[in-house]
């Protein structure tokens, strides 16, 4: 096969003098992102102690996050509606590492939830769902799986901190009957 | 000629392919790896690159090469200059999608012979790890502030899958060995370990649980090509084309978590498409080879699934009996997959349609499967488990 490989941790190779040349990231790039009509009334309602969603009456899908059209009729939502800050895991996972893959010192418990609509029912198909951190759960608990299915409550920051973000809630915690 | 919804003027043939070696760092650039590729399935298919009348490139994310606008700079070394040329791009299935456009170029009549070119170096994006240009494939408002790392969603894409499924972990391993030991039949492979263990995985360092380091495909620079050809060119170029006989595609929605992971609805789509095409309606009995996008251990048997090779929840146990061997009833992944040859994403799909090539003309070499090889398949992956890609080619 061609091509030729270097050395794996990237030191010279014997030919060539200068096979690596390194460069940063331009500037100081930064990303100012428009969070759009749908999630931005969504982090409005973080900011209150809300989770809000919007209706498609068409084919009833409720829209966790938000969107201001439903993908699958084609047409506008018809309405917000306020789901429960509660639900049930639908998957759970414990990281070891960071973003940049880095190992954390301890270990964090991540997952979807599946969130509570008050009159409606869903399937595994289509339902409101959040990612987010979950706490209250042992690293035993996700590697068993006994955490899936585990029925969670969102723990809030204190109004005062928060900031209109999805970090507004701290964690989906365990509601231990 | 006519598949239910699918109109098209030419039958098209795969005549020619190429390959670089695949490693975590190659001395190459991105233009030089997709040269030695393009060159190399041009000189196996007896053409220059004055016979090519049209170009398509695959490359995933800009970031890794750390080169905007990746398309028209790989067009140098890809030989797309100065010819009607194009890049696609859909993630991890990008790989796929390339010989797909290349393929409507050709069955359009709109061009008689087509380069394809597949590049792909992650290496650049050294700083603080590759892992970390994947930030960006995240929701920006709802899930980039979580700090998320890419392994989080596949952790619980496996786990949900291993929840639904019933499968362990021990199971999973196996796909990661058999692979890893496949990839020493193959002279591009990043990753040959002939005495990897089941043991050796489980053991191997936990990442996000359940994903530990040896259930991952590693990070490589490479580049693959393939050469496209309407039926007359290709039965005047070679005795032995490789027939495109079904191709298929759809892409789900980035909204992941509003969907269940146990079952890859977008592979099933793009196979059914593919499937329609090529007259298929038993793929278990009909397909001979297939490779499956394999980025993770529990990709494969996902992807079999949807794919109809198995049934729902079925792949790890014909994992387990040995179906899926080199020299069993069904061989998945004889290449040695992304887990031995490794992953430089778009080059990674495009070198499994090239396997397929090779395997249907029995020139795989020490990877030849032992069963007769009439049809086979290759499939890729991308994005926020959203995006499939399927090829079937025959005789
Ligand atoms: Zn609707």
């Amino acid at each position: 096969m061609t091509g030729k490989p270097l050395n794996p941790r990237g030191t010279k190779y014997d030919k060539w003098t200068f096979p690596v040349f390194e460069m940063g990231v331009v500037g100081r790039a930064r990303y100012e992102y428009t969070t759009g009509q749908a999630l931005g009334r969504f982090l409005a309602g973080l900011k209150e102690g809300k989770i809000l969603g919007t209706v498609c009456d068409k084919c009833g899908r409720v829209f966790v996050p938000p969107r201001m059209y439903c993908s699958y009729c084609f047409r506008e939502v018809d309405r917000w509606i306020e789901v429960k800050d509660e639900g049930v895991v639908v998957t759970a996972v414990m990281s070891y590492i960071a973003a940049d893959r880095s190992r954390l010192k301890e270990p964090v418990a991540v997952g979807v939830v599946k969130l509570d609509v008050p009159g409606y029912k869903f399937d595994d198909h289509f339902f409101p769902g959040l990612m987010h951190y979950l706490c209250g759960f042992s690293e035993d608990d996700v590697k068993s799986m006994r955490a899936f299915g585990a029925r969670v409550k969102a723990r809030w920051k204190p109004p005062e901190k928060r900031t209109g973000s999805i970090t507004d809630i701290e964690c989906f915690e365990a509601v231990r009957p | 000629m006519t598949g239910r919804n699918l109109n098209f003027k030419h039958r098209v043939a795969v005549v020619g392919a190429g390959l670089t070696l695949f490693r975590s760092r190659m001395l190459e650039t991105p233009q030089e790896l997709a040269w030695l590729a393009a060159k190399q399935a041009l000189d196996e298919a007896g053409l220059t690159l004055k016979d090519i009348d049209c170009v398509v490139i695959g490359s995933a994310p800009d970031a890794f090469d750390g080169v905007h606008m990746k398309g028209e700079y790989l067009a140098d070394g890809a030989g797309g200059v100065k010819k009607p040329t194009v890049r696609v791009f859909v993630g991890g299935a990008t790989g796929v999608f390339v010989p797909i456009a290349a393929w409507w170029h050709v069955a359009s009549g709109l061009c008689k012979k087509v380069l394809a070119v597949a590049e792909e170096k992650m290496s650049h994006a050294a700083k603080p790890h590759t892992q970390y240009v994947f930030r960006y494939i995240w929701d920006p408002i709802v899930e980039k502030p979580l700090n998320p790392n890419l392994i989080w969603i596949f952790a619980m894409e496996m786990h949900r899958y291993m929840h639904k499924c019933g499968v362990k972990k021990e199971d999973i391993a196996l796909v990661s060995v058999k692979n890893k030991r496949n990839a020493c039949g193959h002279p591009s492979a990043q990753l040959c370990m002939p005495n990897v263990t089941v043991d050796d995985v489980l053991k191997s360092e936990v990442l996000v649980w359940p994903v530990q380091l040896l259930d991952i495909s590693p990070t490589s620079d490479g580049a693959a090509a393939v050469v496209l050809a309407s039926e007359e060119e290709a039965r005047r170029i070679t005795d032995t084309p490789v027939w495109v006989k079904g191709i298929g595609w759809t892409l789900d929605t980035t909204h992941w978590t509003n969907r269940d992971l146990a079952y890859p609805e977008y592979v099933r789509r793009a196979a059914e498409m593919a499937y329609r095409m090529a007259g298929i309606d038993n793929p278990r009995k009909q397909i001979d080879v297939a490779e499956p996008y394999d980025p993770f251990d529990y990709k494969e048997l996902h992807h079999m699934e949807g794919l109809g090779l198995a049934k729902k929840c079925e792949a790890p146990v014909l994992t387990r009996e040995g179906v899926t061997q080199r020299d069993g009833d069904l061989p998945i992944n004889p290449s040695g997959g992304l887990l031995g040859v490794g992953n430089p994403i778009a080059a990674a799909g495009l070198m499994k349609v090239a396997e397929i090539f090779w395997q249907i003309r029995g020139e795989a070499g020490a990877r030849q499967v032992k069963k007769p090889v009439y049809t086979g398949l290759a499939q890729a992956w991308g994005d926020l488990m959203q995006a499939g890609t399927v090829i079937v080619m025959g005789i």
